[in-house]
This record gives C-alpha cells, structure tokens and sequence, in this order.
C-alpha cells in the first residue's frame, strides 16, 4: 500500500540551506489538500516563507512538530487515501529514512560556471522537457532571488538562472557596465548552453533585460515575463537605488532594503549580511555607480522598451506587487496586449513574497 | 559562496591576492620561504605553522626569507613601508613584540604625526597569538591590550575565515601601520569565504548573534566560546547577543552602546590579562556612556593576572571557558 502514501518534506532553499524550522502547520492531520495549497510555515536562517503542497490527497498524519529543526528532506508529514491504515502509516513513519543534516553540498542542484567572452558567468540549472526558462534577476541581486520559483518551475519545463555580469559570482570586471553588456550575456550564456530559443522571465531591471533582448533576437524568444520590471516608465525610487548603491555598512543598507518587500520583517540581519558581502567584493561597488549611472541616474530611468515590445510577436505578461516601492505599479500596463496580474501583498520582491501566484503565472506562459 | 576555507588558508590567500595584485606588497619573515629541515624545496615550511606555503614559488621576488632578528626586519619593514613598499613582516608570535617593539611603537606608530602629516608607513605585522597550544608562557600570550595602548597603530584580531581574508586584505591596502592579531588555535576553523578579493573597514564591530536579554563583547577566539555560552544559556531561555570587535583600533564603541542600551547587561569576554584590557576599556566606556541603561553591574571573564601555564590542566583553566561565560551572564541576570 506505500506506493498511496505521499510524504510531505523539508524543502531546499538555495545550495547553503541545510536545516529549516518547521514554524507552524497551516493545515491539520484529516484535512483534504490540493496542490498549491499553503501546508506550512517554514523558516531558515535567511528567510521564513509558506510551502504549498506539492501533492494532493488526505493529510492523514502531521509528523513534524511545529518549532522544530529538520534537515532538509526531512519527512514532515504524510498524505495518503483513507483506505490506508494506520498501522501502514506508522510503518512508512517508522521505516522513512531521516536524513543527516548535510555537511557539504550533496547531490543536489549545483551551481556552474560558464567561461564566456564577456567573462565568467555564474548559473544553476534544473533539467526537464519542452522549451526551457531563463530566470533573469534585478539590480544587485542574484539567482537566488528566484529561490522560491525556479523549482516549482521546473515541475512544467527546464529552468536557468544566472548572475549577470557584475553580480552574484560572476564576473566583476566588466569593461561596458550597461544594458548591452547583459544582453550580451544572455545571448552568450545561451549560446554556450547550445538553447536555441527560451521563454524569458526578468525581474526589475533583469525585465529590462530580458525585453531588450527580446526585441533584439527575436526569433530566440519564445515569451517574455515581466515582473516589477525596469523599461516601462519612466519613474524609479531613486532613494532606494542610490542609498543600496552607496550604502557602506550594515546600518546604511538595512533601511534601504525594507523598501523591497511589503512585508519589512523579511529583511533580516542575514539578507543584510549577504548583500553587504556582495558590496565588499573588488570591483562590484565601481560596478554598481557605473551601471546606476547608466540605467537609473537622477532617479529616471534611461531606457524605455514599450515601442519595442508593443512591436513584438511573442507572448508577453506583466507582474506587479501591488505594494512595490521601487517602480510605480502604474507602470505594468504600459504594453499593449500583455496579460497583467497585480499581486496583492507583495512589494518589489513579489516573486519572493507571494511565490505561488508567481509561480502558477509563469507556468501559464509556458 | 559555497567554498568553505580554514582561517589559515583564508591568509595564504589574502597574502596571494595582495602579492598578485600589487607587486609592492612583499612578505618579511622567518622560515616564510625555505627552513631548516626543509628536504631542498625552497618552499617546504612557508612560515612556522605554514601559512605563505606556496607563495614563494609564485612570487619569488616578494618574499624575503629572515634569520633570527625580529629587531632587524621589523625595523627593515618599517622602513621600506616609508619608502614605498607595502610589507607584511611575519613576528612568529607576539611574543617576540619585545625585541622589536621600538620599531613598531616608536618609529611606525609615529612617523605620520612627526613628518607633519607627510610620511605614510603602510606596514602590516602579522603574528599569532593566544593560548590553548601548550606553548607554553612565551608563546601563547594575548597581547592585544599593549598594542591598542599605542595611538597610531591599527589593531585586529579576527574570530573566523571570512573576515580574516577580508581584514587581512584591508590591512595591507591601509596606508597606516596595522597589527594583525592571528589567534592560533582558530586556524583550522573554516567558514565560508569568496574566492574573490574583498576588503572589510576597520572600526566595524559584527553582531554575529542577536539576543535581548544580555550583550557580550569580545574578540579572537573568545568569540566562539561566547557562542557556545550563547547556546547553553537559550536552553535556559536567556537571549544572548554577541558583539565580535574585530578591530580593537579603531574599536566600534557605538555598535557595543546600541546594544547594552537595547539589553542593559554587559559581560565582557578578554582571553587577555585582566588589568588594563580590551574588557576594562570597553567596561569603561559603556559605564561612562550608557550608564543609565544598565540594569546590573558589569562582568568581565578573563584568565586570572598570571602568566600562561605550561602545564596543559593549568592551561585549560587558564583560559576562559564557556561555562564561565555563561556563569557571569547568569549572574547579571540575577542582579
């Protein structure tokens, strides 16, 4: 009969996740789930973020207890019809293997690096079938801005996600920090990966991105999803752009990140860290002024891609935290023909705050 | 940042980064490159725990090799930092700051206030220090007090990898003289470090864990044994919040204030002698300046005003342990 019974397990987030709090069921045992339901609470380190069912069926048991640490993998609960028994389940629990909690990287998703003529580019991958994704983040962010999107992503089509140039872990010395330059990188990093054609997703200025590259190879797109995105207006929040630029320690930045999600306690003493150890690197902050110059100077933003987009035959969706105070929220209906969504209790960050509503309308485009 | 170094290592690669990057950076030291007992390799100790193994192969012309004489290239160092240079001169161990400490105290620390602001003297003296080695009395001391004593040096003393890689990176590119405290028994912890170059500000304390109920303020390795205090004391349902110095000159007093204001309870943790230290400095200032907030007097665990025994069970109660910690942060609970 185990082949009815689902487990419910601690998800991984991002490659340093090893353990997770199991904050608080959402759900109790006897309750009928669905898929995308919100199950749990669950908390690490870095971020604290809802996980929805993967799975759909009866939560026959709650394994986990809420305030506990478990490694990641870590059985937490477990679905299965009520012709089961109990004593079935009480031998699924009893025979699941926990898992150890991880010294090192396991067998797990891992990152790459892809030596390209603009230099080395960072990315992670997720196979699967059908014509895959590029996962393009902001100004200053990483790939792991699309922690909580690009495994549920990958259940529909394969997935990438990169560092552009100047970010994350890829190259720092970047001779031209403008738009070209990513673009380049895009069109370079697909050519390396020998992917023909994708389906766009960016977010901020990676939605800037990913248009301008759009527009300008066509025939390598196969829809473009914009969320919160630059290009579209001209309006920015420039105090947001120039205190993250400028910021120097950890005081500085804290204020400034708040303005990224409706929900200010996400910004927590680890996502400061991270970003300031970003800031530290040699180069990044010369990177940064320079690119800000290009792009967002004098809190305008330099470059608009309505023209181009209206004049674009693919598939194109707009996504807008309704709470973002980075780019006006005004700005996501600016494209003619693009499918908008606004989502409501998400800032800036939205594909982080409301991950499933994000997920589900990338998987639609797919 | 998925790479995890070892403090040691975490130097041998700020060391490399510097070198590479900048050809006036230059190594001074005893056994840095070759050694006695070495089987021929030029490179075979790279210092007297192996911390520049390697760096002489790849930067032959940047690593000078010393004899016995902490007075001659120290000074040597200091000098060539007046002219150009950017020298890292390896002392073994702090120990040794005697024979050379004219050098260090009375020509480096001074230059740029009696040459009118004119002269530079972008020197780093690295040496280990601390005990728990069974090096007995003159090779385990925390000098670290003497030296912050000085206007006109810099001082760090860090507690793990990544702000070793990152302090050492800014000590060498600091035009000004800079101690570089290394705590031995640290050098095989590991953390996370980027592989690329980064340098971290000096005067920058970090909060490596928040708490409400009491603020710990120390340094070097105390800082992992306050942790695991921090650790102990939850499970008694006390909220610890440490405080890692990092620089002891410039020393971050306003990230040590905000704190105690927060919590109102201050042990300071010091694996220094206990007069004239890093803990009744920073005792001083919070009772000067945040006064009004303390809610309980001021602890401060240190080892007692002895020198360090070599005898390894005088050693272990030598040094501050982490139950003690935890004993003087019970006690300002309880006040």
């Amino acid at each position: 009969m185990s082949d009815q019974i689902t487990p419910i397990l601690m998800p991984k987030w991002g490659l340093s996740m090893r353990v997770g709090t199991l904050a608080a069921w959402l759900v109790e045992a006897g309750t009928e789930i669905t898929p995308g339901d919100e199950i749990m609470d669950v908390e690490t380190d870095k971020i604290a973020n809802v996980v929805e069912a993967a799975d759909g069926g009866l939560l026959r048991r709650c394994v986990g207890q809420a305030g506990e640490v478990y490694p990641v993998q870590a059985l937490l609960g477990v679905i299965a019809p009520s012709s089961v028994s109990d004593a079935e389940i009480d031998a699924y629990v009893d025979a699941f293997e926990m898992p150890e909690i991880e010294e090192e990287e396991d067998t797990g998703p891992t990152h790459e690096f892809a030596e390209l003529d603009i230099g080395k580019i960072r990315y992670t991958e997720r196979s699967g079938e059908g014509v895959p994704v590029l996962l393009i983040h902001g100004f200053g962010g990483d790939l792991d801005n699309w922690l909580f999107n690009i495994d549920a992503i990958a259940e529909r089509a394969p997935v990438y996600a990169l560092d552009l140039p100047g970010h994350g872990q890829s190259v720092k010395a970047v001779t031209n920090p403008n738009l070209e330059t990513m673009v380049n990188s895009v069109i370079q990093l697909m050519d390396h990966l020998k992917l023909t054609k994708m389906h766009l997703v960016g977010h901020s200025m990676g939605g800037l991105v990913a248009a301008q590259t759009a527009i300008a190879n066509p025939s390598r797109v196969a829809s473009v999803s914009l969320i919160c995105s630059a290009g579209l207006g001209d309006a920015i929040n420039s105090e947001y752009i120039d205190g993250f630029v400028a910021a120097a320690n950890r005081k500085e930045l804290k204020p400034k990140l708040k303005h990224l999600f409706a929900d200010e306690s996400l910004v927590n003493r680890s996502m400061v860290d991270d970003l300031l150890k970003y800031k530290r690197l040699d180069g990044v902050q010369t990177f940064l002024e320079a690119l800000k110059n290009n792009l967002f100077s004098n809190g305008k933003q330099a470059v608009n891609l309505i023209a181009g987009l209206d004049a674009l035959d693919c598939p194109q969706q707009v996504i807008w935290g309704e709470a973002d105070a980075i780019i006006p929220q005004a700005h996501a209906n600016s494209i003619t023909g693009a499918t908008v969504t606004v989502v409501a209790n998400a800032g800036h960050m939205v594909q982080m705050e409301e991950s499933s509503r994000v997920n589900e309308l990338l998987k639609d485009m797919l | 940042m998925a790479r995890t170094l070892s403090m040691k290592d975490a130097i041998n690669e700020a060391l490399d980064q510097e070198m590479s990057r900048d050809p006036t950076v230059i190594m001074m030291g005893e056994d840095i490159v070759g050694g006695a007992g070495a089987d021929g390799e030029d490179d075979a100790w790279g210092g007297v725990l192996g911390v520049s193994k390697g760096l002489f192969a790849k930067y032959p012309n940047q690593m000078i090799d010393t004899p016995l004489s902490e007075s001659a290239y120290v000074g040597a160092a200091v000098g060539a930092a007046t002219c150009g240079l950017r020298p890292v001169a390896e002392l073994m161990f702090i120990d040794f700051l005697g024979v050379c400490f004219d050098q260090i105290f009375n020509q480096a620390a001074k230059f740029r206030y009696m040459f009118g602001g004119k002269a530079e003297t972008p020197v780093v003296i690295r040496a280990m220090c601390g005990g728990g080695f069974r090096a007995a009395a003159q090779h385990s001391q925390m000098l670290t007090p003497i030296v912050t004593h000085v206007p006109g040096l810099k001082v760090v003393c860090p507690s793990n990898a990544y702000d070793t890689k990152g302090l050492l990176t800014q000590a060498i590119r600091d035009n000004d003289p800079v101690i570089f405290l290394e705590h031995k028994n640290l050098y095989a912890s590991e953390c996370d470090v980027p592989e690329e170059p980064y340098a971290i500000p000096f005067g920058e304390a970090n909060v490596v864990r928040e708490g409400g109920d009491v603020t710990i303020v120390t340094y070097g390795l105390m800082v992992q044994y306050s942790l695991e205090a921090a650790d102990m004391l939850k499970k008694e349902g006390i909220e610890v919040e440490v405080v890692d110095l990092r620089t002891l000159s410039p020393i971050d007093m306003d990230t040590v204030i905000e704190s105690v204001e927060e919590t109102g309870r201050l042990v300071c943790v010091d694996e220094a002698s206990p007069r004239c230290s890093i803990a009744t400095d920073v005792s001083a200032c919070v009772a000067r300046d945040a006064f009004k907030s303390l809610k309980a007097p001021i602890e401060m665990v240190t080892p007692p005003h002895s020198p360090v025994p070599f005898s390894p069970a005088l050693e272990d109660l030598y040094i501050p342990s982490p139950d003690q910690i935890a004993a003087a942060v019970r006690k300002t609970m309880e006040a």
